[in-house]
């Protein structure tokens, strides 16, 4: 089955002063499968969030795109974002769900108008009846409440209204959703019913496949199929969800899950170490992989030179030296993950 | 501190800002330094009356034969005066009414702006020419005073709408755990943060300020035995200088009145421009 | 309640906290009362608007309850008049709150919050001895003392700041630290470090901690003593093992089911394309 989105090489910097740059994406390549839900984690400024821009194409000044492409069903998508340019693609093809974007509803408009403001901004002749008659269809589909548009957002709860930005940023069908931290604000009842109709938007077929940026574990491995790592503006991992999480094979990954507070931890009474440290100063980056100064890992070469990319199994690669000298050459069995440490 | 330095850097690059400080300073230098430069006695007769600013330059004389141009400096020098001293005035006044108020809310907080409003709504011109007439004469300081004292409402409300909405943040009830008492933490919790804001309000005052001046001088109300804008203006109507077309008697101090309360108010456009997409420090969350 | 006859610590009473009136009046705090024991761990868990963090604010003392009473080590702490019991009182019961920016006065250094948590002690001390506490303050929390005294807040990481706001809240030795929200606006994979730091203290000093959370797998794996609320009411209250085995109240029990957790079977995870 031909891959529903294809992205390359994607790099964009952040413009800081007169003459640096913040290497928030810096090589960042990915791929999607239709009807799939695609994790995407890492610590804050990891670059996810700007990752979620770039596809979304609405990466704006003093965020600049240097490099990459984008195929989405095939066709070539522009990945520079700005007021210039072809933006009909924005929102039709891929939309993005911006964190926090729940409040970024106008709290002096009824949804309805918000919604009305959406659909007019693609199809400016559109009549107002039809874009409620739209969203009603729709919400109807997702068993949402249809009084919802009548309201204003400060009579909604967190919950519906993220639930209502959802299906809004869906309303012109886009092949791919870009959710980024769609959860962090809520509560967990509120949590399950968004990512419900994330799931149910996908069996319905009205979107292609999902996106979902954030830093919860927990909910990637319920609700994600494939998941990847990112770190410092660069990929460490990429794979299924269920390997990813029970067999880690990039060092961070590891320590990640470790990291992870967990209900189970009670009955153990476990001690749960954290990461110790911080991220890199995304302007001026370590050389060769950008863990190496946090890895307990850590070898001679992983300061010099950029990590080869690993595939410890068939779906699942990882970008380490440490790993790359411990796995048994390709030729071998390969399947059973990374060695023990 | 970085946050001064972010934003000199922000308020060199806004175009706003620039034009508005190179106005107000060099009505300011005009001001100030002017009557040193050209060093007369502003009362001194120097040439014949009205005489036009062809036979007697640069600006011609008004109806004593006194050099416009030494009046429009000393002029603009007593009109800032005042409205700095008002601005001064009003500021303070503003600020110890608006962050009582709005720091400690409820029974303090309806009388205090209570009373700030009933003040709101009696006309600051009318409560000035009474108390103008009331005061036989008037200097400088007195009509920055007087001034100041009927325009502070404005301020205090606004201060205090800051401080309400200040006082649910956590560093307050950091600093009452901390058994900071509420002085303190007005002062050093509270006003830091709405320094910038009063940093506009001051400049706003200030053009009203000389606006207001102007007013009460047109109406004979201004200060006395001192040349101001207003005064000139006053004594350019009283003269008909219009309905003789010498217009150098009116036109120059109308025009000064202009730019001053233009650069400033652009001024305090252009702050509000700089300090409004404020970036917080308040990224990145590892261990 | 207490397990070996000792008085507990902190005794909440009935407490009530309404706020607005008539028609529109919201009961924040409906009639809860709780104890713990020193040395206790306990997490009150609820989601937005069950009231967790008025009822904190109410033993802290920043807020007067509507009704029932709050008693501290024995005594009665509902009404402190004047400052001078108040400042008693929070020599004894700190706090360290949800948002580690927001916490700190953004124009001072971090030398300024721990000088001034100093002042709550009756007698000033002489300037190196002050600097001393300061500094073991911050070694305590995992800090290094110069790197970080003479840092302005937005110098620091997040976590870093939150460490800062446990010392400060620690440096006067309290019996009684109120957590809320401590963990919520730092990374998931550092919220154990500041837990555990936390941890430390407790073992080490015997501090009662009470936590303030929305987030049950954070409460289970710090805690003794669950207290669950729902609309401002307390619905369950238990040691965490019995809670967590087997819940009484369907509150609890849906907020078990509700969270997303790492293992056990996956709740929506089949489907979709070929890899």
């Amino acid at each position: 089955m031909p891959e529903l989105l294809v992205a390359k090489d994607l790099r964009a910097y952040y413009r800081t002063g007169l003459s640096g740059w913040i290497r928030a994406v810096d090589g960042v390549s990915l791929s999607l499968n239709e009807g799939e839900i695609l994790g995407v984690a890492g610590e804050s400024g990891c670059g996810k969030s700007t990752l979620a821009m770039v596809l979304a194409s609405v990466a704006r000044w003093p965020l600049c795109v240097k490099g990459g492409t984008m195929h989405v069903d095939g066709r070539s998508v522009p990945l520079s974002g700005g007021l210039k340019g072809d933006g009909s693609h924005r929102g039709t093809v891929v939309s993005l769900m911006p964190q926090g974007a729940m409040n970024s509803l106008n709290p002096t408009q009824r949804v309805r108008d918000f919604v009305f403001d959406v659909l007019r901004s693609h199809d400016p002749h559109v009549a107002r009846a039809e874009t409620l008659d739209r969203a009603r269809e729709r919400l109807e589909k997702l068993h949402l409440p249809a009084r919802v548009l009548d309201a204003y957002p400060h009579q909604l709860s967190g919950g519906m209204k993220q639930r209502v930005v959802a299906v809004i940023s869906t309303l012109l069908d886009p092949r791919v959703l870009i959710a980024d931290e769609p959860t962090s604000a809520l509560d967990v009842g509120a949590q399950r019913a968004l990512l419900a109709l994330m799931v149910e938007l996908l069996e319905q077929r009205i979107i292609g496949s999902i996106v979902l940026v954030t830093h919860e574990l927990p909910i990637l491995r319920n609700v994600a199929q494939r998941t990847m790592i990112m770190y410092a503006g660069q990929l460490c991992e990429t794979g299924p969800t269920e390997e990813v999480i029970f067999a880690p094979a990039h060092p961070y990954t590891k320590a990640l899950m470790q990291a992870t507070l967990v209900l189970e931890s009670a009955t153990k009474r476990q001690r749960i170490e954290g990461l110790e440290g911080g991220p890199p100063d995304l302007s001026q980056p370590p050389g060769g992989c950008r863990f190496h100064p946090r890895c307990r890992y850590a070898l001679e070469a992983c300061s010099q030179s950029v990590p080869p990319t690993v595939v410890p199994s068939a779906g699942h690669d990882a970008v380490c030296w440490w790993l790359a000298q411990a796995t048994p050459p390709p030729t071998a069995a390969a399947s059973d993950g990374a060695a023990e440490p | 501190m970085l946050v001064r330095v972010r934003f000199l850097r922000t308020a060199i690059h806004s175009g706003r800002f620039n034009t508005s400080l190179v106005l107000v300073v060099l009505v300011v230098l005009f001001a100030l330094l002017g009557p040193v430069i050209v060093g007369h006695d502003p009362n001194a007769v120097v040439g014949s009356m009205n005489a036009s600013p062809a036979s007697h330059p640069p600006l011609g004389t008004d109806n004593f034969g006194r050099d416009e141009l030494t009046l429009l400096m000393y002029g603009t020098r007593t009109s800032l005066e005042i409205g700095a001293i008002a601005g001064l005035v009003a500021v303070l006044i503003g600020v110890v009414v608006g962050t009582l108020a709005g720091f400690y809310g409820g029974v303090v907080e309806e009388a205090l702006m209570g009373a700030t409003n009933v003040l709101i709504t009696i006309p600051a011109i009318v409560v000035l020419i009474l108390l103008s007439v009331a005061l036989g004469s008037r200097s400088a300081v007195t009509m920055g005073l007087i001034i100041g004292v009927t325009s502070w409402p404005w301020t205090a409300r606004a201060v205090a709408a800051q401080t309400s909405s200040l006082r649910t943040r956590e560093h307050i009830d950091i600093a009452r755990l901390s058994g900071a008492s509420g002085f303190g933490i007005i002062v050093r919790d509270v006003i830091p943060y709405i320094l910038s804001y009063l940093g506009m309000a001051f400049t706003l005052q200030l053009a009203t300020a000389v606006l207001t001046e102007a007013a009460l001088s047109l109406l004979g109300l201004g200060p006395t035995n001192t040349i101001s804008l207003g005064i000139l203006l006053q004594w350019s109507l009283l003269w008909e200088a219009v309905r003789q077309g010498v217009w150098w008697t009116f036109i120059p101090p109308t025009f000064f009145l202009s730019v001053v309360s233009f650069g400033l108010l652009l001024l305090n456009s252009s702050l509000d421009e700089i300090y409004n997409p404020r970036l917080q420090g308040g990224g990145g969350s590892g261990a | 309640m207490s397990a070996n006859g000792q008085s507990p610590l902190l005794r909440c009473a009935a407490i009530t906290r309404v706020f607005g009136q008539g028609a529109r009046a919201v009961r924040a705090v409906d009639d809860v009362s709780l104890t713990m024991q020193r040395g206790e761990i306990a997490s009150i868990v609820g989601e937005s608007g069950s009231g967790k963090s008025t009822l904190a604010r109410v033993v802290l003392r920043l807020l007067q309850p509507s009704a029932g009473a709050v008693y501290f080590d024995g005594r009665d702490v509902t009404r402190l008049r004047g400052f001078a019991r108040r400042r008693e009182y929070w020599s004894h019961v700190q706090a360290v709150f949800q948002d580690p920016f927001g916490s700190f006065n953004q124009f001072y250094p971090v030398r300024y919050v721990l000088r001034s948590a100093l002042r709550l002690e009756d007698s000033a001390l002489p300037r190196r001895e002050r600097e001393a506490r300061m500094a073991v303050a911050l070694e305590n929390v995992g800090l290094d003392p110069a790197s970080v005294l003479d840092q302005l807040p937005h110098e620091l990481s997040g976590g870093q700041r939150q460490r800062v706001m446990i010392a400060r809240a620690v440096m006067v030795q309290p019996d009684l630290l109120i957590a809320d929200e401590p963990t919520t606006m730092i990374d998931a994979s550092s919220r154990a470090n500041i837990l555990n730091v936390l941890l430390d203290l407790n073992r080490d000093r015997r501090l009662t901690i009470l936590f303030i959370t929305h987030d049950i797998s954070l409460a289970t794996y710090v805690s003794d003593t669950l207290f669950i609320m729902q609309h401002g009411k307390l619905v369950e209250s238990g040691p965490v093992e019995r809670v967590t085995r087997t819940p009484e109240h369907d509150y609890t029990r849906q907020l078990f089911a509700d969270t997303f957790s790492l293992h056990g079977e996956a709740w929506h995870a089949a489907g979709g394309g070929a890899a």
